[in-house]
């Protein structure tokens, strides 16, 4: 099963439930499977921090972007004409490609009428594989510099795809907010569990957050984090608009010291409680075995 | 007049709240603008009146006229982002993957294909409940081009601040480092990193001191819950030390923040020992720029 976490608001929790989830899973599952958690959060990726393990792959990533053998242009401007990104200039005897406004669409070099244009390789990032037992960690991380996260967020995917096998239990650390990257990241999933936390931004940023899964059509639920800290607003929303909640991750002084020093928390009881519950309540929304 | 932003590289370390509150000391001399239009939040807080909404548009969708398309399947070869699917005998786009490149648009040889023009979201120019003007924006939902939608908020603001003769424009940026981040922090005159005393706090905050850095924009940072881990905010303040960046503030846990925010006011309002705090804060910004 795929499991993105997600959220609207950033700072609610998604990557701490992310790790807790995926170690508690990667101690209960059947030895012959694998846990694979991917951080997907690839502009400011932090699983990382709470994984240790060995690091069995690592490469760097690319995006496509065009170039052209001016052997052959002969500066008709149609590249720049039919490129909606504004990522080609043309100038009387010379073309200036942009990459970082490139989207990769190749329609320059298809359209280009004197076949003078390729695509080559633009490095965007890095992908690094760990592997602590049947836990395995994918992670990709944007360079700085780099204004899209989209196409490395579909390649981490896609390496995670073709590396483990498709009965393993999959969980994407998802990025925050509602735009591009996000739905990227979620848009494969089989079920998107929505971090909140109750205040009146992570309630409105919930909202956003669900509006955005209705008009995907994905089966969703939400965990409250830090729950106790206000008042019940989430869950008062999730009961009236018949959104499901998963679980509660209590607010404690314990949990946040622990996140800052980048140790896990699910052996904690209160919180071994809660995944419990998390996935009890996944498998009932699925149908399907977690495992 | 003067460009401040406000960014933080992990989400979640209470930068809206200090931008917020800054806004609020600053009332008569501030534009604001929310440009974390992803999580649009400030005005939950300054109360505006959502006024002069405007649609914004950005970017392009394919749309296929069903009843000029010969089914050639040119348009689904060429999409480099797979938004052409083939369903019950005919095509369609999907709108959430389609970049709007135009591609398809091109290659098509019976004119079936449009390009629309996309809806970004909402703009708004309000008046906030204490009478200063805050430029917003929604994000429609699934949106495209969330770093254009931050540009028009910000072009937007700027200009009512130059018109209304303000000193300051305060603006709360994005988390990350991506396309939105970069548009927030593009030609302001001072950034403010807000971190916390977290190891996550602590490898963010060096990601967005590297993109500011690109920018040669002049930063400071505030740590905020700097009692979360001694050990890692004395880390931050060694690295804030080694590349001789300004710690602007301090902040300690202090549920003044939340309780503030449930009560749907600025901390100011709210604690009048943060109220003093966050005016040292202001003075401290203001003498660097």
């Amino acid at each position: 099963m795929k499991i993105a976490i997600a959220s609207g608001k950033g700072g609610t929790g998604k990557t701490t439930l992310s790790i807790n989830l995926a170690q508690m899973l990667s101690q209960q599952i059947d030895g012959s499977k694998d846990v694979v958690l991917i951080d997907l959060d690839v502009e400011e990726p932090n699983s990382g921090v709470f994984i240790h393990g060995s690091v069995v792959h690592r490469e760097t990533k690319y995006r496509q972007i065009p170039e052209i053998n001016f052997d052959k242009c002969t500066f008709c401007g149609r590249c720049k004409e039919v490129c909606n990104f504004n990522a080609i200039a043309t100038l009387p005897e010379n073309v200036l490609i942009f990459p970082e406004l490139c989207h990769s669409c190749n329609a320059c070099v298809g359209l280009c009428p004197e076949n003078a244009m390729s695509m080559k390789d633009y490095e965007m990032g890095e992908l690094v594989e760990i592997a602590h037992d049947n836990l395995k960690f994918v992670e990709s991380t944007l360079n700085i510099g780099e204004q899209q996260a989209v196409p490395l967020i579909f390649q981490a995917i896609e390496y995670s795809d073709k590396t483990f096998r498709n009965d393993s239990v999959f969980i994407y650390d998802s990025p925050p907010g509602t735009s591009c990257p996000m739905i990227e990241s979620v848009k494969g999933a089989d079920f998107v569990i929505l971090v909140s936390e109750p205040t009146p931004f992570g309630l409105h940023d919930l909202k956003l957050s669900v509006e955005t899964m209705q008009k995907l059509g994905k089966s969703f639920g939400v965990v409250i984090n830090r729950d106790g800290l206000g008042e019940d607003l989430i869950g008062e929303y999730c009961s009236e608009h018949l959104v499901p909640l998963l679980g509660r991750i209590p607010d404690s002084r314990e949990i946040a010291t622990l996140y800052s020093r980048g140790d896990s928390i699910f052996h904690l009881e209160s919180v071994y409680k809660a995944l419990k519950n998390i996935i009890a309540n996944i498998e009932n929304q699925t149908n399907r075995n977690i495992f | 007049m003067k460009e401040i932003v406000v960014i933080s590289g992990k989400g979640g370390t209470g930068k809206t709240s200090i931008t917020a509150a800054l806004a609020y000391l600053n009332k008569e001399k501030t534009v604001v603008a929310d440009c974390d239009v992803d999580a649009a939040d400030m005005h939950l807080l300054l109360k505006p009146d959502f006024a002069n909404p405007a649609k914004f548009y950005s970017g392009h969708t394919a749309v296929i006229d069903q009843n000029n398309c010969i089914k050639c399947n040119k348009c689904r070869q060429v999409c480099a982002f797979g938004a052409i699917n083939y369903v019950g005998g005919r095509f369609f786009v999907n709108e959430l993957d389609c970049e709007g490149c135009g591609y398809c648009y091109h290659v098509c040889p019976s004119q079936a294909i449009k390009m629309e023009e996309a809806l970004s979201g909402e703009t708004y120019i309000s008046k906030t409940r204490m009478d200063n003007t805050l430029v917003h924006a929604q994000l429609a939902i699934g949106a495209d081009n969330s770093g254009k939608l931050v540009t028009k908020v910000k072009d937007l603001a700027k200009n009512l601040a130059s018109e209304e003769q303000k000193d300051y424009l305060l603006i709360d940026g994005t988390p990350g480092i991506g396309c939105p981040v970069t548009a927030s922090v593009t030609g302001s005159d001072f950034v403010v990193v807000v971190t916390e005393a977290s190891i996550s706090g602590l490898r963010d905050l060096k990601r967005a001191y590297e993109l500011v850095r690109n920018f040669s924009i002049p930063l400071g940072v505030i740590i905020n819950k700097s009692d979360l881990n001694p050990k890692v905010n004395k880390e931050i303040k060694d690295f804030l030390e080694e590349k001789n960046i300004p710690l602007l503030a301090g902040f300690e846990y202090n549920p003044a923040f939340i309780n503030a925010l449930t009560n749907g006011v600025t901390v100011p309002e709210f604690d009048t020992n943060l109220s003093h705090k966050m005016q040292n804060l202001w003075d401290d910004i203001q003498g660097r720029i």
